[in-house]
């Protein structure tokens, strides 16, 4: 894609992705975090909720708390990727203002550190989110260390929680670096500069969960970019209501393949189930274009995802193929 | 004698007296709900037995058309199904996390305590957001249901996570964190120079407290420790009973069903699962292997896919085309399915397994849930 126009479509610098759990969240991340390296390019993908998905994606060893390229396009961009330790970013940030050192390597060890985000959890979506801001204006000798940013973030039931940072951390400290670190990361997911992708399939949780996330977002005045169909299959037996024996039996026949009663009515109901699922999925297609947002539906691929088939996913991100 | 694994007789595990509970348990997304609700129905209509179903999040119109609206905590009996001949019941409930905690919470204190511990903040964000409440709870709402005894048969949906395991897991996380030990520490002064070996632990402490202090705020603090005091005293009565709970589980008249999507996630996932309820003593009836696909039609793919091409390029036949791709689509899924299933089978050679098939549509009815019925009892 060209700079324009990979511009004009994915505008934003951080590109939040979130769905309903399952639905592609991890492997649309780092499809667009791919898509966005082209070009030359440096992008991050972040994770963090300390599943490592994206290691098992790509078949790496788990991912240290360090940035590490993980991907590279042929015309020399590259993708970078962090998994964020709400441990670790406690750590680096306690050490960047009260200088802990090696006494909270040990607070770590007797597990102090999971209690206190356990108890805040406010405090602890406050220190992922203010490294994934850290990472998206980070510039290094006066230019952006990263394109864009992907976050691959948590799923829909809990994003808006995670992203309202100035609310869940108002019980905390009123004073001092956690509420100015959360006022930043706050202005930076309500500026233009931040798109949230809502990732679905065409089935009736998803869908409904992704209306929910968008209409809660949109009240917390964060800006939703893309609505992303996953898992989308061809359109077979476009605009047919029903299909035939007779017109199966037929077809049957010249193409050289028993077309008894038991065949013509095997594969009479497996097209019909087929267009009662299609018929389902274009009346959620609907729903989901009630919402108002750009939509990209991404195939299904028949043999699960490898580095190929994220290419694949790239391409259609990058709005070819 | 094939090698194939057991069928799950899921009529004899609804009909059998003995079993008194029956738990739906198994990753995101797969079916638990619809699984847990389709049992419940047929235990009443075909066994009948007088049935409850604890559900947790149902979908909307699922919950509505069990009538699942008044959100009051108890369960309701169902509408719309068929009991005449059998004489059982249904009743279905959903669970509120928030309202099963602060009946805990009553029933183990003095109400003028249960009114300061539902006013602390810090209550009120772990009641609702605190991951773990509510597999505690689900854990809990069980209990309760079993000690009334007024139930033949308790079938329990379990809350949507990602890991079937979290079920097992929360309680004792949970009890874990409610037992203080780590907050008294966090907020015990350091003894500086004192002469413990964990000198740099216990300094490192007082640094941490004073941080945690400054950091999350002193009321934050304050208002955590009033919880944690106010909850010490009825600690225990938590912590009982939960491990009655528990033990309830590893008991003969309880049956766990673990359901999985036929997808290499999910599959591993139970086999997870599967050998923490062996590890656990946690009774395991069989696998329900939800939304698997299957054809009728004795065509492979390669020759549907070449006879689909055929008959495009002799061009007036378009409709059987698309027809003959279906299937062979079809027939990977079906393959691809069959594969992880068998992984499953390899690792488990004595659960019994039943599949389900993708019906085209949502569940949200007692007809789909009848048509879930009889694919479990195939
Ligand atoms: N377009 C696709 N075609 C085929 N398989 C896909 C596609 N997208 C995702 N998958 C597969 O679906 C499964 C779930 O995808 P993924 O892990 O990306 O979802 P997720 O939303 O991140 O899940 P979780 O909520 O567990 O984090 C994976 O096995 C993945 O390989
Ligand atoms: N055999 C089936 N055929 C078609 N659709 C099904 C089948 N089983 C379940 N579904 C549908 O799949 C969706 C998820 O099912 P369900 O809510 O029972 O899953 P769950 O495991 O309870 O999910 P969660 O983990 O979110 O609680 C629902 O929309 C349901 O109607
Ligand atoms: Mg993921
Ligand atoms: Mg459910």
């Amino acid at each position: 894609m060209g700079s324009e126009e990979q511009h004009e479509q994915w505008p934003a610098r951080l590109h939040v992705v979130t769905g309903k759990g399952g639905t592609g969240k991890t492997t649309v991340a780092a499809a667009l975090a791919l898509a966005l390296a082209r070009g030359g390019r440096r992008t991050l993908l972040v994770e963090v909720e300390g599943r490592q998905g994206i290691a098992q994606l790509f078949g790496t060893d788990p991912l240290p708390y360090e940035e590490r390229r993980i991907a590279t396009t042929p015309d020399g961009g590259e993708v970078r990727a962090l998994a964020v330790d709400p441990e670790e970013a406690l750590l680096e940030y306690l050490d960047m203002f009260y200088r802990l050192g090696a006494a909270g390597r040990a607070l770590r060890k007797l597990g102090a550190i999971d209690f206190a985000t356990t108890i805040a959890p406010g405090l602890r979506d406050v220190l992922l989110t203010g490294k994934v801001k850290e990472a998206t204006t980070r510039s290094v000798n006066g230019r952006r260390a990263y394109h864009a940013v992907v976050l691959d973030a948590p799923p829909t039931g809990r994003i808006g929680r995670f992203l309202n940072v100035t609310t869940e951390t108002a019980r905390l400290a009123k004073v001092g670096p956690i509420k100015s670190q959360s006022e930043g990361v706050a202005a930076l997911l309500r500026s233009p500069m931040t798109a949230v992708h809502v990732v679905t399939l065409l089935e009736e949780m998803p869908v409904q969960e992704s209306a929910d996330a968008i209409g809660e977002l949109t009240a917390l005045g964060i800006g939703i970019g893309k609505v992303i169909v996953n898992g989308a299959r061809p359109p077979l037996l476009a605009s047919r209501g029903r299909v035939t024996k007779q017109e199966l039996k037929r077809g049957l026949a010249a193409a050289g393949l028993p077309a008894d009663a038991g065949s013509v009515a095997a594969l009479q109901a497996e097209a019909q189930a087929h267009l009662t699922r299609r018929e389902l999925e274009e009346s959620l297609r609907t729903e989901l274009a009630e919402l108002g947002r750009p939509m990209i539906e991404l195939p299904q691929l028949a043999d699960g995802v490898d580095a190929a088939a994220l290419r694949t996913l790239a391409d259609r991100l990058a709005g070819r193929g | 004698m094939p090698t194939a694994t057991a069928r799950l007789d899921v009529d004899a595990l609804l009909a059998d007296p003995s079993i008194r509970i029956v738990v739906c348990c198994g990753a995101g997304g797969v079916g638990k709900t619809t699984t847990a609700a389709a049992l419940g129905v047929r235990a009443a209509e075909r066994h009948g037995r007088r049935t409850v179903v604890l559900t947790i999040d149902p979908a909307r119109r699922l919950a509505q058309s069990l009538g699942l609206t008044e959100l009051d905590n108890t369960p309701r009996q169902v509408k719309g199904i068929d009991t005449d001949s059998s004489g059982g019941e249904l009743h279905a409930m959903m669970l509120d996390m928030k309202r099963t905690f602060d009946e805990v919470v009553q029933a183990h204190t003095d109400p003028a305590r249960a009114q300061e511990i539902f006013a602390n903040p810090f209550y009120q964000a772990m009641s609702s957001t605190f991951s773990g409440t509510q597999e505690y709870m689900a854990m809990e709402k069980l209990g309760q249901l079993r000690s009334r005894d007024e139930w033949d048969l308790i079938v329990v949906d379990t809350p949507p996570s990602r890991s079937a395991l979290d079920f097992l897991d929360a309680p004792a996380r949970l009890s874990r964190f409610l037992d203080g030990r780590m907050l008294r520490l966090l907020m015990a002064p350091a003894r500086a120079g004192g002469r413990s070996m964990f000198n740099l632990v216990t300094a490192s402490f007082g640094v941490f407290s004073r941080v945690v202090q400054k950091v999350i705020g002193a009321q934050l603090l304050t208002d955590l420790s009033g919880f944690v005091a106010a909850l010490d005293s009825m600690f225990g009565g938590f912590r009982q009973r939960a491990e009655r709970t528990y033990q309830v589980l590893q008991d003969r008249e309880t049956a766990f069903l673990l359901v999985a999507a036929p997808e290499p996630d999910a599959v591993r996932e139970a086999q997870y699962f599967a050998e923490r309820l062996v590890a656990e003593r946690m009774p395991l009836a069989g696998l329900v292997l939800n939304r698997v696909h299957s054809t009728t039609l004795d065509l492979d793919a390669a020759a549907s896919l070449a006879a689909a091409d055929a008959l495009d390029a002799a061009g007036d036949q378009a409709v059987t085309a698309d027809a003959l791709r279906v299937h062979a689509a079809l027939v990977r899924q079906t393959e691809r399915e069959a594969q992880v299933a068998q992984r499953f089978t390899a690792a488990f050679p004595a659960v019994p397994t039943v599949p389900v098939t993708a019906q085209p549509a949502d569940i949200h009815d007692v007809d789909g849930l009848r048509t879930i019925g009889d694919a479990l009892a195939a």
